[in-house]
């Protein structure tokens, strides 16, 4: 594999000369970026952390912050744990990341996986610390995929990958306050963090459990000029009369497929505001921001050379090439890149006049206000029930959620029906609540006489 | 059934399933605050769509999600004479 080594300058000596009035707020507490350029969490620890592969597994997303600016081009490798990651996976990622240091804070939980040779628990507040003068790591960061069972997968990007979306125009007239519904530790919210810092601004973190009507509250008190979420953070927070509270100059939808309904909202909710739209995914990087305020993006964005990117369509799924998408996966079989350095997004794209909108996951995978499900798993269940011949569980959109799951139930002929069609619905609803979590409980069941089978033999999901 | 009633038992209906409480069902509850949180409401649309035959915000590509409950039946009652219209 091709290494190309990096001169790009370190997260820390990007803020070497932040104004002091630039902070990074989460809901207790807040750090003038100034004094973290000065200063350090790690109590004068960072040396024992170079050259070392480090977990971060910090509890709030500003020790986070911190920490990230601290390990990068220190630590030969940066794991970033999401907040819900699961513990039982902690072993086995840390294993594959080769983890041989630990980042903590005040509220990480214990777990046996945490015993490595180095752990440094990272301080709430920041103290002025001599910078230290330590060798130059060309620093891998390791984002987890939102995997929705098993252990996540493993994404390899650099600093360069990471940061080559983040172009010239980022620093955008007068005072930028970046706010993201997003947590910092998975890509969409990495990539507003980094905007942050390398676009001169302040950002204001979530919390987790905050409720919504608080985030738009102090999202307002903060000044935030520049917002981004998914459209499913963007719908809730659209139901909150607090939306008020704010005024963004931008807005941002990435994440999940941007509708046009939500791109109107927001448009109506803040008629002075840019409202974009992004495609991207921990593996493959951003891929292309619309800003014209529709759905879908323009043909023309196929089959050309569009700032490094390139996108292409094989059977119908979009794949991309371009300097942001992660080099490789950690310990994982499967290549990230196709053979020609590619990678497969697996979004089916379907074109429309002289656009191409989203339709769907090729793998179904139904994705349910940022809750993923396979809906072969919730057929499982349907299928159970001693009535039913066959179901499928299919996508249905959903002003709140983006979509919701619905199933269509074909009954077996001669079993007796006992109660009627009403009373077997019921009895179906149930069976799903007993075993499964509710955002995988089909919302309305419909007994349908057939299902249509496609010649392999599978049940024929095309989402409409 | 009227609209808001039918609205209303719905709403009803799928607290039990998902275990909340529901707050008095007032036009001037701010759905935020009904006790149904967003899969609530998403559940709730899509039942609507079953029972009603319309879901005002899918139909129209440029329809805000209302505040109130009140705002929200309106809603449904707007749709359904716009269906009778057409």
């Amino acid at each position: 594999m091709k290494m190309v080594r990096s001169n790009a300058p370190s997260l820390k000596s990007r803020i070497a000369d932040a104004a002091p009035e630039r902070f990074f707020w989460d809901r207790a507490a807040r750090f003038c970026v100034n004094h973290l350029a000065r200063g350090t969490g790690f109590g004068g620890r960072l040396a024992e952390l170079a050259g070392r592969s480090v977990a971060v597994a910090t509890s709030s997303q500003l020790t986070t912050a911190l920490a990230l600016i601290e390990l990068d081009s220190v630590a030969r490798r940066v794991t970033i744990l999401p907040p819900d990651t699961a513990a039982d996976h902690f072993a086995a990622l840390l294993a594959c990341a080769e983890a041989d240091a630990v980042v903590t804070d005040e509220g990480t939980p214990d777990h046996a996986a945490f015993d490595l040779p180095v752990r440094v628990v990272c301080a709430p507040a920041v103290v002025p610390a001599e910078q230290l003068s330590l060798p130059r790591a060309q620093t891998e960061w390791v984002l987890l995929t939102s995997g929705t069972s098993g252990v996540p997968k493993m994404a390899v990007h650099s600093l360069d990958s990471l940061i080559a979306p983040i172009g010239a125009g980022q620093r955008l007239d007068g005072a930028v306050v970046w706010g993201t519904f997003y947590d910092i530790r998975r890509y969409g919210g990495l990539q507003i963090f980094l905007r942050a810092i390398l676009g001169g601004a302040s950002l204001v973190l979530s919390c987790a459990g905050e409720p919504i009507a608080d985030h738009l509250a102090r999202l307002g008190r903060c000044g935030v000029t520049h917002l981004s979420g998914t459209p499913s953070h963007w719908r809730r927070a659209l139901m909150s009369p607090e939306i008020g509270k704010i005024s963004p100059r931008y807005v941002r939808l990435s994440g999940e497929i941007a509708d046009q309904a939500i791109l109107d909202s927001l448009r109506a909710t803040f008629p002075e505001a840019g409202v974009g739209h992004a495609y991207a995914s921990t593996e493959a990087g951003v891929a292309f921001e619309v800003n014209d305020g529709l759905a879908g993006f323009p043909a023309s964005f196929l089959d050309h050379d569009r700032d490094g990117v390139e996108l292409k369509l094989v059977d119908g799924a979009l794949r991309i090439r371009s300097p942001r998408t992660a080099q490789r996966y950690l310990g994982a079989q499967n290549a990230l890149r196709d053979g020609d350095g590619f990678v497969d997004t697996g979004d089916i794209v379907e074109e429309r006049g002289d656009r191409y909108v989203f339709a769907g996951r090729r793998g179904g995978i139904i994705n349910v206000g940022g809750l993923k499900i396979h809906p072969e798993e919730v057929e499982a269940v349907i299928n159970r029930h001693p009535q039913v011949r066959m179901s499928l569980v299919r996508p249905k959109q959903n002003p709140v959620t983006g979509s919701i799951v619905i199933a269509d139930v074909v009954l077996k002929a001669d079993g007796a029906r006992s109660g009627g069609e009403q009373q077997i619905k019921n009895d179906i609803l149930e069976l799903c609540r007993d075993v499964l979590p509710r955002h995988k409980v089909p919302a309305t069941i419909s007994i349908v006489p057939a299902l249509d089978v496609a010649a392999t033999g599978k049940l024929a999901r095309r989402y409409g | 059934m009227s609209i808001k009633l039918t609205i209303m038992d719905q709403m009803k209906q799928i607290a039990r399933e998902h275990g909340k409480t529901l707050a008095p069902l007032r036009d001037d509850l701010v759905l935020l605050d009904s006790g149904l949180d967003s899969l609530g409401f998403a559940v709730l649309v899509a039942r609507l769509e079953d029972t009603l035959g319309i879901d005002p915000f899918t139909a129209a590509e440029d329809a805000m999600f209302p505040l109130t409950l009140g705002d929200f039946v309106k809603v449904y009652e707007n749709g359904a004479q716009q269906r009778a219209v057409a």
